[in-house]
């Protein structure tokens, strides 16, 4: 495998509604930051990969259209996945292990506000036998909750202090949405929305996006002093009918992670893409990490949650911390589906490797 | 550093009809996809990883089907992937497989591409509503008229090549079970006569509307040297292009030009009307046939309708192309890119049946979407390559 590091990371100011900007208009400048960082434009990348869904743009081909705020002129070497950002830069990861490429661009983005998320995210389900009820993405979620309440996986307290303990992290991210909360004690007397879920439970729709440069070997050397090194990487995804799974666990998160080697050092930062209170409970499970590791000190998807750039968040994040040297060893965490269905983790190291 | 030799072993596809009532999603998917593992001679417990590709979601109604779709392609603790690049989406599925064993991190995948266009309403669905600008196209077809009217403006090329090449690619299509269209009887005269819908392209110029799914199954060189008749991956490259820029050429684009030499540098191509032997090119609209075969350097420019006139790109011809009938007789949109790479795989294999053209050792598969602005190529050999 070729030694490829992280070497840019941007992303936009996270806002419940971009009224005055279409996708390509929230996607360029974060385009443009993460090129300008390295000083570097788009001659010097040699793949470009993106992350989307048309669910949320409303519009079939929507990607099309935000390759504009690329600058693909002359033509670029460029794909596109119908999934969050993380398996985009997957896919660039895997460009750069081929030879082809030394260096990746990756973006990512999702504009939720048009429509009414938790009812489109009702359409990636099972199309004759799910779909047609209308099972909305809160509620799902909040089965999963209380199956793992009923487990004893974790209890509202818990995931209470989650919610507290991530927004107040927020208010040290100047890019995160929702900032600060109120002691958990005061949260619990909020009323439940979908039992055993409360507000503080569920993620802020979002609006946002994302970008990251990949380099390998000596290139990474070159364009940062601080290069975050992927170490390991690699996703899982699980069956989909809810009535086949136990969702009081994340047997594909746990499989990822021994497949990128996450036990194999000690962990420093997690930034893990649980989007529901009781699912960071699940993914650090899964994930066999003790007490000591940092979880989400962005503030995580329950402080700017933007569909589709919000696993994409989490590696650069992680990146960072890395890169800032809060970190030797971190973990990235991504996932897509209902109830944590495809699950994707990453590892990355600081030094010189 | 060397790539690692990726070879195809597997190939499946569905009967491609207007309407696969007799299936579901995930039943059109698995038909292709059986079909490819027993053709491997695996199981799903023998695939590393699933990757999958399809136009847009609206087509079906169904937001990232892959994820419904895990369970029905085997992938349940797996990784899997869903590609979508537009109409290139089925080419462009197969490469990012390719390069999954390239890059040595897996052995045998799963690739699978699948439109279910009869669940909605293909031509409305591609006539995208932008905001602020006035509706002036219907179709696929209105978006593509204009620039097949500068093209013969350009290359004085004569009105009856179109028709040319939708009654060789319908006739082709006749010596392919699996195609949608089998038109017994048709004549240069009942493809002149249709229904003129965007001009200058009649109604029997045009793609049909699909059901229908491919899958293939791609090794390593183990793999590959395991198998008996396997198809080697000589290149592959993908290019993308804005929709409108300054100087760009939706004609002859730049993009398709650059993708084709990336693939032929790879593949050691140096004269591709020489050195190919078939190629299954991606022509939507008849008249993309001589436009693309400009844009790949099968022509001059301005002469690639000669060839056509002249019948090279017959069965018979010096250069066939389309010998499966092409996107003219099938068209499950998602799935089109990849049946052009599988039909190329199908050639090198010796395994394509009645429109297996002889002694075909080099082949090309193409696919190209957007507004002419994205494209995916590889091509497929016979022989194992050097490197």
């Amino acid at each position: 495998m070729r030694d490829v590091a992280v070497v840019a990371f941007a992303q936009s100011h996270h806002v419940r509604r971009e009224q005055a900007r279409n996708e390509v208009e929230m996607v360029m400048p974060v385009l443009h930051e993460v090129k300008a960082s390295l000083g570097i434009d788009q001659s010097q990348i040699d793949f470009t990969c993106s992350g989307s869904t048309d669910y949320l743009a409303g519009s079939a081909f929507s990607f099309v259209m935000t390759l504009d705020g690329v600058g693909a002129a002359p033509p670029v070497s460029e794909s596109h996945v119908e999934m969050d950002g993380a398996w985009a830069l997957y896919e660039a990861w895997v460009k750069i292990q081929t030879g082809a490429a030394d260096t990746a661009l990756v973006y990512a983005y999702g504009k939720s506000s048009p429509g009414t998320l938790r009812d489109v995210l009702s359409r990636q389900l099972d199309p004759y036998y799910v779909a047609p009820l209308w099972p909305d993405s809160v509620g799902l979620a909040a089965l999963q909750a209380r199956a793992c309440i009923d487990a004893g996986v974790t209890t509202v307290e818990e995931m209470a202090a989650i919610a507290a303990r991530s927004r107040r992290a927020a208010a040290d991210n100047r890019f995160a949405q929702l900032q600060g909360s109120d002691d958990p004690a005061v949260l619990l007397k909020e009323p439940e929305i979908a039992a055993p879920l409360r507000r503080h439970d569920c993620p802020p729709v979002t609006d946002g996006a994302a970008a990251i440069v990949l380099a390998a070997g000596d290139r990474a050397r070159e364009l940062t002093a601080s290069p975050a090194w992927i170490r390991g990487i690699d996703h899982r995804i699980e069956a989909h009918s809810l009535g086949v799974r136990d969702l009081a666990s994340s047997p594909s998160t746990a499989l990822a992670a021994a497949r990128a080697g996450v036990a194999d050092g000690p962990v420093d930062v997690a930034e893990i893409h649980a989007p529901f209170t009781h699912q960071e409970v699940l993914v650090r499970q899964a994930l066999g990490l003790g007490d000591g590791v940092s979880v989400n000190p962005s503030g995580g998807p329950l402080a700017a949650n933007p569909m589709i750039a919000a696993g994409l968040i989490r590696i650069g994040e992680a990146a960072g911390c890395v890169a800032r040297g809060d970190a030797e060893r971190a973990v990235a965490h991504a996932t897509s589906g209902p109830c944590l269905q495809q699950n994707l983790v990453c590892v990355l190291e600081g030094g010189q490797q | 550093m060397g790539k690692e030799r990726v070879a195809v072993v597997g190939i499946g596809q569905t009967h491609h009809q207007a309407t696969r009532g007799d299936v579901s999603i995930a039943g059109l998917v698995r038909e292709a996809a059986v079909e490819a593992l027993d053709d491997a001679g695996m199981t799903w417990a023998d695939i590393d990883a699933v990757v999958i590709g399809k136009a847009p979601d609206f087509f079906e109604g169904v937001m990232m089907p892959e994820l419904y779709l895990a369970d029905a392609l085997g992938a349940v603790g797996k990784p899997m992937l869903r590609v979508h690049t537009a109409g290139s989406v089925g080419g462009s599925t197969a490469l990012v497989a390719a390069s999954l064993v390239q890059a040595g991190i897996h052995r045998r995948i799963l690739t699978v591409a699948f439109e279910k266009q009869s669940e909605s309403e293909a031509m409305w669905a591609l006539t995208l509503p932008i905001p602020f600008s006035p509706p002036l196209v219907a179709g696929a077809g209105g978006y593509f008229a204009p620039h097949i009217r500068a093209y013969m403006r350009r290359s004085g090329a004569p009105e009856h090549i179109g028709v040319l090449v939708a009654l060789k690619d319908r006739q082709n299509a006749l010596k392919n079970p699996k195609a949608h269209l089998h038109e017994e009887g048709i004549t240069f005269e009942s493809v002149n006569d249709s229904m003129m819908l965007w001009d200058p392209l009649r109604y029997s110029e045009t793609c049909p509307s699909s059901d229908g799914a491919c899958a293939m199954v791609l090794t390593d060189e183990a793999g590959g040297d395991a198998a008996t008749d396997p198809a080697w991956m000589l290149g592959g490259a993908m290019r993308s292009e804005p929709t409108m820029a300054p100087g760009r050429d939706p004609v002859n684009p730049r993009g398709g030009r650059d993708c084709a030499a990336d693939v032929y540098a790879q593949a050691g191509i140096t004269d591709p009307r020489r050195d190919i032997d078939v190629a299954e090119v991606y022509v939507p609209f008849s008249w993309y046939e001589p436009m693309w075969l400009e844009n790949l350097g099968f022509a001059e420019e301005g002469k690639g309708w000669t060839l056509v006139e002249d019948g090279a790109t017959r069965m018979d011809g010096d250069i066939p192309w389309n010998p499966s009938g092409g996107v003219l007789s099938s068209n499950p949109i998602g799935a089109s890119g990849m049946i052009r790479f599988a039909e190329a795989a199908l050639q090198v294999r010796g395994r394509a049946g009645e429109h297996q053209i002889d002694g075909a050792r080099v082949a090309l598969g193409h696919a190209y979407g957007g507004g002419s602005q994205f494209f995916a190529m590889w091509a497929v050999g016979a022989d194992k390559p050097a490197s």
